[in-house]
């Protein structure tokens, strides 16, 4: 049996590795973009979309085998999930629970809407952001994203 | 990258505060002033890289640059720079400041001197970036403004094109700093861009907005006039029927306050009738050579 076989639960425990719980329901496919994780990873992924939750009704949980996210990482997945909790597994133990910030400059994860932005030529370059009361702002050319920030993920 | 510390770049109105901008205008008045110009920039050697054509402005930089005993070295389009080799702004950046006391870059992209100023070694001026900022022109603007009356408890009008016009953006983002109220007028579709309105609303910045220019002249104290630009419409006979209903013209001006100063970027392509230049409200062309001493003012913050 490998490790990432179900064995009954809606998805088993990990042994080494990420659980994100509470993401904003529907937000997990953009969790995973905003990590970096495509579809030819070699990482055991699971993902569970709008799954009952006792404290708001439905929540995504995302759960990486043998990665354990950075805080950096942590963060920028505020931008979309700012209720998430990150708990750290090792040998199916919780040995650290992180909460999301939001972080005050986002970099090099948000694509500038504006297509004359230095940010998106070939500059070498990593887009950033102020996020500020849940706007984000590009420092280089001020334009301005207040809605559907996930459209804007990289 | 972030900016290189200790170093003094000027790259959008909105990194000024009242106090800061209050003093560029000071040292412009006092440089407009003196009987004799100090070469202070004796010596400095500024390069314009002028990515975009650009005729007043760089003349301008370049004049003011003289005036203060300085030399300058300047590309004057991307066609004519390694740029067009295929090299980065970054790059280009980095060279040239090898060879430079200070950079005056205008650029076709928004951001582009943002982006300068965390590669260069040396200043950096933004004269220009795309549909951006232009902080040179808001400063003169503003100190044509305060020529003419102080800057808290006016009543300024935007008219125009203020959709798509980066003079009048910048204009009302640097009022903001003070006591003043905003009247916008433009053709439908011409608006000032909604976020704008928040974020000046947001800064506590009253702002009104008008049809047309009749009703609302006669409060006004300032009237800032921006081109509407043929582009922006779908043919010929519509763009001349707006540009006709926002011309300012001897007759517009009848009920307006003595006081009243007329101000415009320029070039203007029919936006105010040749006849009101002879009527004491013109402040256009006064604007204009303000450049010079605002000018003057930021290449010796930057480099002094």
């Amino acid at each position: 049996m490998s490790d990432c076989e179900p064995r009954g639960l809606l998805i088993r425990p990990i042994r080494n590795g990420t659980v994100i719980d509470h993401i904003t329901p529907g937000e997990a496919i953009n969790v995973i973009r905003i990590l970096g994780i495509t579809g030819t990873t070699s990482e055991c992924l699971s993902i569970a979309t709008n799954v009952n939750s006792k404290f708001s009704g439905t929540k995504d949980i995302v759960k990486i085998e043998n990665r354990e996210l950075s805080k950096e990482e942590v963060d920028r997945i505020a931008l979309i999930a700012p209720h998430a909790t990150i708990n750290i597994i090792r040998e199916y133990q919780v040995i650290g629970k992180i909460g999301v910030e939001i972080p005050s400059v986002v970099s090099g994860v948000i694509r500038c809407p504006n297509p004359g932005c230095i940010s998106n030529s070939n500059e070498p370059i990593k887009s950033r952001f102020a996020f500020n009361n849940g706007k984000l702002r590009c420092l280089y050319c001020d334009a301005r994203i207040s809605t559907d920030i996930a459209s804007h993920i990289i | 990258m972030r900016e290189k510390p200790g170093i003094q770049h000027i790259i959008s109105i909105n990194d000024l505060d009242r106090s800061a901008i209050d003093t560029l205008l000071d040292e412009a008045k006092v440089i407009q002033q003196a009987t004799s110009i100090e070469r202070s920039l004796d010596g400095k050697i500024v390069a314009l890289l002028f990515f975009e054509p650009s005729t007043r402005t760089r003349m301008s930089f370049a004049a003011a640059l003289s005036r203060l005993g300085g030399t300058s070295i300047s590309v004057d389009s991307i066609e004519g720079s390694s740029i067009s080799k295929g090299e980065t702004l970054a790059d280009t950046i980095r060279v040239v400041s090898g060879y430079v006391d200070a950079i005056v870059l205008r650029h076709p992209c928004e951001g582009a001197a943002r982006l300068a100023s965390e590669f260069a070694s040396v200043p950096v001026i933004n004269a220009g970036d795309g549909a951006g900022q232009h902080p040179s022109q808001t400063l003169l603007d503003l100190y044509t403004i305060r020529e003419a009356m102080p800057l808290d408890g006016i009543d300024v009008g935007l008219l125009g094109d203020l959709r798509y016009g980066r003079t009048a953006h910048s204009l009302a983002h640097a009022l903001s700093n003070y006591d003043v109220r905003l009247h916008t007028i433009a053709p439908n579709g011409l608006e000032l861009p909604a976020n704008l309105v928040e974020q000046l609303k947001e800064q506590n910045t009253e702002i009104c907005e008008y049809d047309s220019m009749e009703e609302i002249l006669p409060e006004l104290d300032v009237l800032y006039v921006t081109r509407i630009q043929r582009e922006r419409f779908p043919d010929m006979a519509s763009y001349a029927a707006v540009a006709e209903s926002y011309r300012v013209t001897p007759e517009a001006l009848g009920d307006v306050k003595e006081s009243l100063a007329i101000l415009h970027p320029l070039p203007r392509a029919g936006e105010i009738d040749p006849r009101v230049d002879a009527l004491p409200y013109a402040r256009y062309f006064e604007q204009a050579q303000n450049g010079i001493p605002i000018r003057m003012a930021m290449l010796q913050k930057v480099m002094l």
